[in-house]
């Protein structure tokens, strides 16, 4: 069994709106798994389906080789989006209730606390109560709360909003060496950056309907054009130009470089290699920048969301 | 330990650890009792000052009457004319003075008696005053008619219904008043229960609402685990409060009494002990005042005390409910105005019933339709069993009421399920429909 979380055909409807059309996903065990999607397409119904707060109409979810019951709950950590704590309470008080409706024991609970407050170097903030600290540093108690029962799936909803740079790239790490000592990670956001860094597979999900899936590197294989980015120093442009757009399907382009070179993208036809078109361009002059244009998940989401 | 006592421990502990709470707990007796030991305070300075009345008696008819006593003390005043009297009285700051001019009759007198005082005298003052004279003038004029007047308050005969069940239990017309005041008192206290600490509960599943954790808990713990151990919480600090309220509020009488010399018992002993002497003065008045005492014990004690705790429980998590899915429907307080009119209502309804028609028929048609209604059972309940309700009706009405209780969590709980995650909506009671079918 190489998936941690498997949903199947999962249906939900409120009233005559409806969230989730026969959306299935699979994440695939010790995998960073983005769940992407506009506003409203439905990706928090189906994190609320997956930590049980709604039950789905239709459709099964998977855990561990298990159907999902309420004693998974233990095993997954969930961050979401709309986040927040109790203000006139202590964090101590507050983050060991927290982990005790969680199945932590007390003692075990404390002793977390303990290595995760020192290493975001927090121990002083035991007895400060929420509302007396910052809202970056009130999320990194959210972050501690959910990682500190050691889940086997955490999920994060929108994990970067209203952090700081400096501390949401902590997060970031913490995430990710969460996930090399073998926790799986689902996480919905719309920042793609963030999704090229870190995500191994993704889910596209628009209008309650899931329209892309699987790894991110076969997406992009999927999604190229076969289009690369050239630079080229000859002394007649004009005429290199012209030739070139006789043979291929050429757009402009713009990236830096330091010399004065003809910048523009061709896109090849099936059947032409790449080192075709290198032996080719080089014949016109030197060729100083060649690049395969790679999709980025911000075209394809664009491009996918558009084309629905 | 499992989910709903952690909830319920911190529910608990949150309202209890509240500053506004604790001050709230020790402040109210305080001023209860403060406001209770003024009042008695400034009654007792009213009553120790001494009257002094001047009586100028030219009749010479009832000067006789008037004894001085502990709170008022008569001057008889002898050979001198009105004005030198008012005078006189006036220097002297005295209370008044009853002037009693000569006459031909009786009648003519009565025309002519005057009170001359500073300002108003109290009626309690005249009351007495004008007794005594009627008495004395009315006993003057039978004689006058040549009748004896002990012959006639002999010939009197005083009728005092004995009241008796048909299962041959004495009461009094006392009795039904205890009663109500017994089953009033509960009733009340249920209402006042309910308002209050249903809108703690409503108050603070908006603050989580507000404070966007709910999403987290709920993570957690199933919803309708986090309604029940809001419910309990919030109803143990309830009890808590209360119970210091009554410990302290004892406290602080006993306190207060023994530091400010005042009685507070002992005012009403004194009442007591008036309306003993009272009774006493009639030969039948013994019996009823011990019949008094024996109605109190012949209450349904033991009964409405454990219905009490029954229907004080089955009423307060009906409404509890209630008001956790209001709380969990709106963002704010503000927005809760709308649905609470549908709360109060049953609730007006079941004190004004109470205290109209109860005491009217405790065992009418209304009066026992009510009974049964579970959002107004458990306050006119409580005000029928002082008054002696087959156990079996009050089991039924216990029955409905637990089982409306299990209906409305459920229905809480769906409209909690839902609405704790709605944001920026100022729901509708169409829209509540809508989520009853999520």
């Amino acid at each position: 069994m190489n998936n941690l979380l498997v949903a199947e055909s999962i249906v939900k409807t409120f009233g005559d709106f409806r969230a989730l059309n026969n959306v299935s996903i699979e994440v695939p065990k010790g995998s960073i798994f983005g769940l992407l999607g506009p506003n409203g397409a439905g990706k928090t119904t189906l994190i609320r389906i997956i930590n049980q707060i709604t039950m789905p109409d239709e459709g099964l979810v998977i855990l561990d080789g298990e159907n999902l019951k309420a004693e998974h709950i233990r095993d997954i950590g969930y961050l979401p989006e709309e986040r927040g704590l109790y203000k006139s309470m202590k964090v101590g008080e507050q983050v060991l209730y927290l982990a005790q409706l969680k199945g932590l024991s007390k003692a075990e609970a404390k002793k977390q606390l303990k290595y995760w407050f020192d290493k975001f170097e927090i121990g002083d903030w035991w007895n400060k109560k929420i509302q007396e600290l910052s809202k970056g540093m009130a999320q990194k108690i959210q972050f501690i709360v959910t990682v500190l029962h050691k889940p086997k799936l955490l999920i994060f909803d929108e994990p970067f909003s209203g952090f700081d740079p400096i501390n949401a790239n902590m997060i970031k790490d913490e995430i990710l060496q969460l996930r090399n000592e073998g926790a799986t990670v689902i996480f919905s956001t719309h920042r793609m950056e963030s999704v090229e860094e870190l995500c191994d597979n993704i889910a596209l999900i628009h209008e309650s309907n899931k329209i892309l899936d699987g790894k991110l590197i076969d997406i992009k294989r999927e999604y190229k054009s076969n289009t690369f980015e050239i630079g080229l120093l000859t002394d007649n442009k004009a005429e290199v130009s012209q030739n070139l757009e006789e043979k291929f399907q050429i757009s402009d382009a713009s990236f830096k470089t330091i010399n004065d070179e003809l910048k523009f993208n061709i896109k090849i036809e099936n059947g032409t290699s790449a080192n075709q078109l290198i032996s080719h361009l080089t014949s016109k002059g030197e060729l100083t920048h060649f690049v395969e244009v790679i999709p980025s998940v911000n075209d394809i989401f664009i491009q996918t969301v558009q084309n629905n | 330990m499992n989910h709903l006592g952690l909830i319920t421990k911190r529910e608990f502990l949150n309202k209890v650890k509240n500053k506004s709470f604790i001050l709230m707990t020790f402040l109210s007796p305080l001023i209860m009792v403060g406001v209770i030991t003024l009042v008695v305070y400034l009654t007792q300075l009213n009553n120790d000052k001494v009257r002094t009345i001047s009586v100028l008696d030219e009749s010479k008819l009832f000067a006789n009457e008037f004894v001085s006593t502990d709170n008022t003390k008569y001057d008889i005043l002898e050979a001198i004319d009105l004005e030198t009297a008012k005078t006189l009285v006036q220097e002297a700051e005295n209370y008044g003075l009853l002037y009693i001019p000569k006459g031909d009759s009786i009648d003519a007198i009565a025309d002519k008696i005057k009170f001359y005082s500073k300002d108003s005298p109290s009626l309690i003052v005249m009351d007495r005053i004008e007794d005594k004279i009627e008495e004395k003038a009315r006993n003057i004029k039978l004689k006058n008619s040549g009748l004896d007047p002990v012959v006639i308050n002999k010939l009197r005969v005083k009728i005092n219904a004995n009241l008796e069940t048909f299962e041959g239990e004495k009461t009094s017309k006392k009795g039904s008043i205890l009663k109500l005041a017994a089953g009033g008192l509960a009733g009340y206290l249920l209402f006042m229960f309910i308002i209050i600490y249903g809108n703690m509960i409503m108050r603070s599943v908006i603050e989580e609402k507000t404070s966007r954790i709910i999403e987290v808990i709920i993570s957690s713990v199933k919803p309708t685990q986090l309604l029940l151990g809001k419910i309990f919480g919030t109803s143990l600090a309830g009890i808590t409060q209360f119970l210091a309220w009554v410990v302290l509020g004892g406290i602080l009488a006993v306190a207060a009494s023994a530091i400010f010399g005042i009685d507070i018992a002992g005012t009403q002993m004194a009442q007591q002990q008036e309306v003993l002497n009272q009774v006493a003065n009639n030969a039948d008045g013994q019996n009823e005042l011990t019949l008094l005492f024996q109605e109190f014990w012949n209450l349904p004690i033991a009964n409405l005390i454990v219905m009490f705790i029954f229907f004080f429980i089955g009423g307060y998590l009906l409404y509890a409910s209630l008001y956790a899915a209001i709380g969990a429907a709106v963002d704010n307080e503000t927005d809760t105005q709308q649905f609470m009119l549908p709360i109060i209502m049953p609730l007006m309804l079941a004190i004004y019933v109470g205290f109209f028609t109860v005491i009217e028929n405790p065992h009418g048609m209304v009066s026992q339709v009510f009974s049964y209604i579970p959002f107004t059972s458990p306050v006119v309940m409580l005000m029928r069993i002082p008054f002696g309700v087959p156990i079996w009706q009050q089991i039924l009405s216990l029955v409905l009421l637990f089982g409306t209780f299990f209906l409305t969590v459920m229905f809480a709980a769906k409209i909690y399920r839902v609405g704790i995650l709605m944001y920026g909506k100022k729901p509708s009671y169409k829209e509540l429909m809508k989520w009853l079918k999520y």
